[in-house]
């Protein structure tokens, strides 16, 4: 008798499960709207690296690897490679079937070109790791050697698309790179290639069927919409006309309204390759900032939770010292600088810095970091917060353009900065501490740190081989950083990403929103 | 032909006006700090001197300010805008591209700022002290005193997120493949928010400047007359108050008409419309000269332009004016 009900029951959930099975696996088609802010200048990766050209170039161009979250390489136009023992050959195996947007096979000769010629000329980021290689050679159509001057373990991290697209050798080679006309109609390999940019609307985005991984990418088209409002790009997640934000385009103290909203999924991975640190930057040739008890006084003066919490929203995590916690060799066995307004007095009593009749003991400049609303408020907190324990601090305000004029002539006193720390600390750590790079340029040793120890360190670790012997030396440095506190490391950011739930696999590595996006699929609406 | 011998004369002040505000604006430019080799430099997370060297030749940035002028003005009489290296084309494309949107939405916002704040402005003067006159005035304060971008943002949270009705941003709705009618009916729909947003407050400077002027013109002896005269009141409204009462009004709206090619940076902005007012805004924070330089160019053009279409209308409406005076 209960024979038929078990057997209507067992069909009825093995249909269930099919129709999971198939809502859950990838489909073709399906159109995405993404917010993108500000507009990229140009889609050619190689020439700009801002994160709003990454962010679609990355769907055009690719590089050999990708990274998963943990940093780990994974395939990309390299489907394998191989690390020699004495770490200086780099051996990659390139996928084939691999086409250019116009139709031109992809081979081991656009590799060689884009490492030795095109790079080295035009991407002041990648250039001073191309130039590590002694020479580079494309033992067949499908291997592509690097030979290194001397071992740099960082090399391996260098692949991904921002930090070295792949370009085409038969569009570039002999041209003026920076001025071709491609450089408006980009050929890449990626999965979706360029249909049409109205400019200050939109940059339209479609599949590219003959893409090397069959089937893929699943999505037909991606419509990056220009937003420049950031109300309007809270509207616009909140209504469904957009899909997918990224990075700051929705202001933190928007973030708790859109977690709510039934339509959308919050997710803050995908930035773990580029792992941004904002830190309180002091110009180490002023008095009181040349006192490491001053710099330490004033660490000790922020309550950086409070930062985290209320300015931030939670979105982030206290740094401890130099290296970002997602990248290689980061240590958190370093002294802490606990939130303590008395031991910042002791300390610049100490210095001897007496609090006058009108309870101030310094006056400070501080150029207020023109990237939006969340510096805004983070300058006003660093005002009161030194405020209380004596330092008067006056915010100087600026567009990017003037605030970067005066940080690259060290004409500061103290500013916040943000920046990637780039998968590695030789990419992007070393470059703020060592002194060989104490210049007038940005995002170099502006504020002229110099500490021969910590220069020899990042020398040796760059081309250590042992893992050990590196992670020792990496752990040198963060000890005495934080010692000396050249600056004040405040916090570890997280992004929110937004995504609608109509979408799936959008973040898949720590490239995040600037991988290929040839994952993607949309699933029906209910 | 003493008309002709006016414009000729207007036009050739004009020319050197321009001239004058070429070589003004370029200095003006170069005195902001920073330059858009730095703003790129900054922007690639990395840069060395090689890469700003390499940047400011392309810019000609390395070439002294005086020889970089020449340069420039030689283009420019030339109709040469010059190229924009960060967005890797001629600024006359990026002008012309923009030009259509901002024209769609300042010209709209005009025309119905124009019509309706003087149609409200003839109202109020004419049913002074009483409750609609009030009510003009209230609507005319509000808009004046409120933020734009404000009015905006209440726009789209009312009629967009609320109500569904409208569309939040965009010229149009991208990826519809819209055509002829339709696409002329979409446009409408996405132009309603922006073009009233900007309509509004000026809207409300000629409901004001109106009202205000037919007050004035109301007791003068003229209309006085013309009563006397026994002319059917509406006839008294139109032909002799409101001819004189407008005067300033055309003043104002031709000064405003020079600007329209410049956009509004808040309303574009706001509302993502793909003009003119957000390429200059953009420009500006990232130093991109020739750009700002021509939509510097454009407007001051226009602004010439509409000046002396203003002075002729201004001497057809008003016989009293003398050319050449």
């Amino acid at each position: 008798m209960l024979r038929p009900i078990v057997r209507a029951a067992l069909v009825a959930f093995v249909v269930l499960l099919a129709s999971g099975a198939s809502a859950q696996a990838p489909q073709r088609g399906g159109t995405m709207n993404i917010i993108i802010s500000p507009e990229p200048p140009t889609l050619m990766l190689g020439i700009n690296q801002t994160t709003p050209a990454a962010i679609v170039g990355g769907k055009i161009y690719e590089s050999l690897l990708r990274y998963d979250f943990d940093l780990k390489p994974m395939p990309g136009l390299a489907k394998s490679w191989e690390i020699s023992p004495d770490g200086k050959t780099y051996t990659f195996k390139l996928q084939e079937n691999v086409k250019w947007h116009d139709g031109v096979p992809f081979t081991a000769d656009d590799v060689v070109f884009t490492a030795k010629k095109y790079l080295v000329e035009t991407h002041p980021r990648s250039r001073p790791i191309m130039q590590r290689a002694e020479d580079v050679i494309a033992a067949d159509p499908h291997t592509v050697v690097f030979k290194l001057k001397e071992p740099f373990a960082p090399f391996i991290m260098a692949w991904e698309p921002s930090t070295a697209p792949i370009v085409p050798k038969h569009i570039y080679d002999g041209t003026d790179y920076r001025a071709h006309p491609a450089n408006q109609k980009p050929i890449g390999t990626g999965p979706f290639k360029l249909a049409e940019w109205v400019r200050g609307s939109h940059i339209h985005l479609v599949r590219f069927d003959d893409y090397w991984q069959k089937g893929k990418p699943y999505l037909d088209a991606i419509y990056y919409r220009v937003l420049p409002d950031a109300s309007a790009r809270v509207v616009a997640m909140e209504t469904g006309q957009a899909h997918l934000s990224a990075f700051a385009d929705i202001e933190t103290f928007e973030v708790p309204r859109l977690k709510a909203l039934p339509h959308l999924d919050l997710t803050t991975k995908g930035y773990e390759y580029l792992a941004q640190m904002v830190w309180l930057d002091f110009n180490l040739r002023t008095p009181p900032m040349n006192d490491r008890r001053f710099r330490q006084a004033v660490y000790h003066a922020m309550d950086r939770n409070f930062i985290k919490d209320r300015i931030w929203f939670g979105l982030g995590k206290l740094a401890t010292g130099p290296i970002h916690s997602s990248i290689p060799h980061y240590d958190q066995n370093v002294p802490k600088y606990s939130y303590d307004p008395k031991k910042a007095e002791a300390l610049l009593d100490e210095m001897g810095l007496k609090r006058g009749p009108d309870g101030v003991r310094a006056k400070v400049t501080l150029d207020a970091l023109p990237y939006g609303d969340v510096y805004k408020r983070l300058a006003e907190y660093t005002k009161q917060a030194l405020g209380r324990v004596g330092v008067d601090v006056t915010i100087r305000t600026a567009d990017v353009a003037t605030w970067g004029d005066r940080v690259k002539n060290w004409d500061y006193e103290m500013t916040h900065q943000v920046l990637s720390q780039l998968g590695h600390p030789a990419l992007g750590v070393s470059r703020l501490y060592v002194s060989s790079n104490i210049r007038k340029v940005l995002f170099s040793n502006v504020n002229g740190y110099s500490n021969p120890r910590v220069d020899e360190l990042f020398d040796q670790a760059a081309v250590e081989v042992d893992d050990a012997k590196r992670q020792a030396m990496y752990s040198e440095i963060q000890k005495i950083l934080v010692e000396d506190v050249p600056v004040a490391w405040i916090l570890e950011l997280d992004f929110p990403t937004f995504i609608n739930k109509q979408f799936r696999n959008v973040v898949t590595s720590s490239i995040g929103v600037r991988d290929t996006f040839a994952d993607v699929y949309m699933v029906p609406q209910k | 032909m003493q008309r002709l011998q006016f414009i000729a004369q207007r036009v050739l002040k004009g020319v050197v006006v321009l001239l004058g505000i070429i070589v003004l604006n370029f200095v003006l430019v170069r005195l902001a700090p920073g330059d858009p080799a730095t703003v790129m430099a900054g922007e690639a997370g990395a840069a060395d001197e090689l890469f700003l060297q390499q940047l400011r030749k392309e810019f000609g940035l390395d070439k002294p300010l005086h020889e970089q002028l020449v340069v420039y003005v030689k283009n420019v009489v030339t109709l040469d805008l010059g190229f924009s290296y960060r967005q890797q084309r001629p600024v006359s494309d990026l002008l012309m591209e923009r030009a259509p949107a901002t024209l769609l939405l300042t010209g709209a916002a005009f025309v119905l700022s124009l019509v309706v704040g003087v149609a409200l402005g003839v109202f109020a003067s004419m049913l002074v002290g009483r409750w609609s006159d009030s009510l003009i005035t209230v609507f005319a304060l509000f808009f004046y005193a409120t933020p734009i971008f404000w009015v905006g943002l209440m726009g789209v949270l009312l009629f967009s997120v609320t109500l569904g009705w409208l569309p939040s941003f965009g010229m149009y709705t991208v990826g519809a493949n819209l055509k002829g009618a339709a696409l002329a009916f979409d446009v409408s729909r996405h132009l309603v928010l922006p073009a009233l947003t900007l309509a509004l407050f000026h809207m409300a400077v000629y409901a004001r400047m109106t009202r205000a002027s037919m007050l004035e013109m109301k007791d003068q002896d003229f209309v006085r007359t013309a009563r006397a005269k026994g002319l059917p009141e509406s006839r008294i409204v139109r032909v002799h108050i409101l001819r004189n009462a407008v005067l300033p009004v055309i003043t104002i709206a031709g000064v405003k008409a020079g600007y329209l090619i410049g956009g509004s940076i808040v309303v574009e902005t706001v509302f993502a419309w793909p003009g003119i007012g957000r390429l200059a805004f953009e420009a500006v924070l990232q130093r991109d000269y020739n750009v700002l330089l021509g939509v510097f160019f454009l407007t001051s053009f226009m602004v010439i332009a509409f000046n002396l279409i203003t002075d002729v209308v201004y001497s057809l409406i008003d016989p009293r004016i003398e050319l050449g005076a």
